[in-house]
């Protein structure tokens, strides 16, 4: 009971604050409710014993990207002068586009079997995912550091002063 | 409950960012709508790994936060550099290689 009732109120956070990052028409407001989203999200990692997940969610969406967000608004925008309206004219088209794909997936989902119950897990979840990384999918670990060195590599060169 | 709730709203959560990132005019608006759908795929990940006691759900879901991370700051850095070339960032002013 206390499950479903968490459940429904992350979903209604975790809706109305994605709507607002659609909807709103100060771009700066726009990203704080991605924030409150992204925190919701934790939320529901949370629900699901990710710990780990929500921990890294917070730090690094909630923290890093929502700063880095408002850093470019802030370059980026100009706060005097005209404003200018922040859709486009294809609002019907978007939301025709968004609704026929919502009623496809959730379609499929309710033809398909899914697991109705959770299985109960081997030990600590973090544990278990710390070993993953560091074993079986040292690889692809391993890729990813370097493709994070490259991008932040490709930012710099991107952001570097004009000469 | 079962796993069907959690897909269904991450299903929600894509498509009111597939929404933002099509209706948007501002480009860094666009790159929030990507956002939400990374976030979306990532609930889509962590919960198939739960209710499948695999780990290789979550193993997934730290690369996909990974790369979303840096796919922002590239892309804002391409945004701050579109910005001090052409002096916009909305996408439809952005039509230099239009015929």
């Amino acid at each position: 009971m206390i499950e479903q009732l968490t459940f429904a109120a992350l979903s209604i956070v975790l809706v109305g604050s994605a709507l607002a990052v659609v909807l709103s028409k100060n771009l700066f407001h726009a990203v704080l409710w991605l924030a409150l989203a992204l925190t919701g999200t934790a939320g529901v990692f949370l629900m699901l014993d990710a710990e780990f997940l929500a921990a890294v969610q917070l730090l690094l969406y909630a923290g890093g990207i929502i700063t880095i967000v408002v850093f470019a608004i802030v370059v980026t925008e100009r706060l005097v002068g005209e404003r200018i309206t922040q859709t486009n004219m294809r609002i019907g088209g978007g939301a025709l586009v968004a609704a026929v794909m919502l009623g496809f997936i959730v379609n499929v989902l309710r033809k398909s079997l899914l697991p109705a119950t959770r299985p109960e897990m081997p030990g600590d979840l973090t544990r278990v995912l710390g070993q993953a990384v560091l074993t079986r999918y040292v690889l692809p670990f391993e890729l990813l550091a370097v493709l994070m060195l490259v991008g932040m590599l490709g930012a710099i060169y991107f952001a570097r002063p004009e000469d | 409950m079962g796993l069907q709730p959690y897909l269904i709203l991450s299903a929600v959560i894509f498509c009111i960012g597939l929404f933002g990132v099509t209706t948007r005019r501002n480009t860094i608006g666009i790159l929030l709508g990507i956002e939400l759908m990374m976030n979306a795929v990532n609930i889509n990940l962590v919960a198939f790994a739960r209710y499948t006691a695999n780990a290789a759900g979550m193993v997934f879901t730290v690369f996909t936060i990974c790369i979303t991370v840096t796919e922002a700051a590239l892309g804002l850095a391409i945004v701050i550099l579109l910005f001090r070339v052409r002096r916009t960032v909305m996408a439809d002013h952005l039509d230099l290689l239009k015929g």
